[in-house]
């Protein structure tokens, strides 16, 4: 039983949380970067001991940082996130045309298959690539001067490429979600790409089978059943099982189809999960009860799981990167939240308690499972 | 960074910078030719790696927004990028200071 290791991005620094594969007793470890924002960390699935970190201040800019040693020290890499040729432009809120800026790092994704690549989401919304672990950054500009490229628009939270999904044995395939563009796929190496929402039928813009346009907030996909793809779209629950040719609802019985995460379960390619939030503008759960909801029919059918979460007078919420899974054989899951509470399952969320109570406001929780 | 050749000024950092940079206190950075925003923050980017895109935008080379430039009881952060700094700093008689903004509510 190996142990286990929860990577949380708070608004004021980093937070390793570990324990044993038994996951009753931890170890809160930070805040590393304090002060700092930190949007996300994740360990390289090839080496666990290797972690990037994006590190991110509205005064001083992005930092990238890199462990060796498991996120017990750490070390400055590369930040050079500049656009490949002319940036071009995008539509603002108001459907003026802007330049392509960079702001922030969203989203490191350690490369499946090599543990010096790693790929970065940012914005203004695009796709890097670095082969040295994290020394230099390449942009996959096919994505970013796509032909749509100056009709996407930023969500309330930025025009940022948040989502970064690896075919588990194909390097080339790769899936990516804007916000609020949509979903796009690229089947060789990043060189080119294509929009992929046919079906999200959006209601809340002016053409809701638009071929771009769609507020998608997150994509998870089982490496076992690497056709079906998950989303929580701003509002929606979705599923592909064409690999993203099409999608279809299975919001079903959610008490809200808004929300921002979407995970599946580790070992049950049809388990998934979401926190269904009352609304774009209340963003808090409805009822002021933090449930999680679980479908083990890939959708359409959701059953509340409520045992240890608080159920009266909460209203905090849960980001997009915001929720993650272990790979024990009793599936742990783990979210947090606004509020900097990190909630923990052991048992594929029938039951749940909080690892730590009074972080800064959760941004995001990556776990790994140790040898 | 070393206080012989050249023109040796001394720079102070907000405490986030100090924490990527690795440094206590303040720092001093040989600065050849003329000493001036541009060339100060050069020599300081080419000592501390780590700081580049801090201070300066990576795209337009220009101050970010919310970090603001002292020297010598004086804000200098809307002074051209290439013009000279004060005397007293030349002769690092004063401290070049580079502070994150007061800002929020």
């Amino acid at each position: 039983m190996g142990g286990t290791r929860v990577l949380v991005g708070t608004r004021k620094g980093a937070f390793v949380l570990t324990s044993d594969g038994g996951r009753s007793d931890w170890t809160v470890d930070g805040p590393h970067f304090p002060g700092w924002e930190v949007y996300h960390l994740k360990g390289s699935p090839v080496n666990p001991d290797r972690i990037y970190a994006s590190q991110t201040s509205g005064w001083f800019g992005q930092v990238i940082q890199r462990s060796d040693d498991g996120g017990a020290s750490w070390e400055t890499v590369g930040n050079d996130f500049t656009y490949d040729g002319v940036p071009g432009e995008h539509q603002w809120y108001d459907g003026s045309l802007r330049p392509w800026a960079f702001t922030r790092v969203w989203h490191l994704e350690p490369s499946l298959h090599d543990a010096e690549t790693v790929y970065a989401g940012v914005e203004d919304a695009a796709l890097f690539k670095s082969t040295d672990g994290g020394a230099q950054w390449a942009e996959l500009s096919g994505l970013r001067q796509h032909d749509t490229g100056p009709q996407w628009q930023p969500g309330a939270g930025g025009m940022c490429l948040h989502t970064i999904v690896q075919h588990p044995t194909d390097p080339d395939r790769l899936y990516v979600a804007i916000s609020a563009a949509g979903a796009f796929r690229t089947t060789d190496g990043g060189r080119t790409w294509e929009p992929i929402n046919k079906g999200l039928r959006s209601g809340e813009i002016p053409d809701e089978d638009s071929e771009v346009g769609h507020c998608v907030h997150r994509i998870d996909m089982h490496p076992a059943n690497p056709d079906v793809l998950y989303m929580q779209k701003h509002w929606d629950v979705m599923r592909s099982k064409d690999g993203g040719d099409t999608w279809h609802e299975v919001s079903g019985n959610l008490p809200s189809d808004f929300g921002f995460p979407i995970t599946v379960h580790a070992h049950e390619p049809e388990t998934v999960y979401v926190v269904p939030i009352l609304s774009d503008s209340h963003h808090f759960p409805p009822d002021g009860r933090l449930r999680v909801y679980r479908s083990r029919t890939g959708g359409d059918e959701w059953e509340a799981l409520t045992d240890g979460l608080p159920q009266e007078n909460c209203y905090v919420n849960v980001l997009r990167d915001a929720m993650a899974v272990d790979q024990h054989e009793s599936c742990g899951v783990y979210f947090g939240t606004s509020g900097g509470q990190v909630y923990a399952s052991r048992d594929s969320g029938d039951s749940w308690s909080p690892i730590v109570r009074d972080l800064p406001a959760v941004l995001s929780v990556e776990v790994q499972t140790l040898p | 960074m070393n206080d012989i050749g050249g023109d040796s000024v001394r720079v102070v950092l907000p405490a986030h910078l100090r924490a990527i940079a690795r440094i206590q206190g303040e720092v001093r950075v040989d600065v050849s030719g003329a000493v001036t925003q541009r060339t100060v923050l050069d020599a300081l980017e080419t000592e501390f790696p780590m700081l580049r895109g801090t201070i300066r935008d990576r795209a337009t080379a220009r101050r970010r927004a919310f970090v603001r430039f002292f020297a010598c009881g004086e804000d200098l952060s809307h002074e051209e990028p290439d013009a000279p700094l004060p005397e007293r700093v030349v002769q690092a008689e004063e401290p070049f200071r580079i502070i994150g903004a007061m800002a929020g509510g």
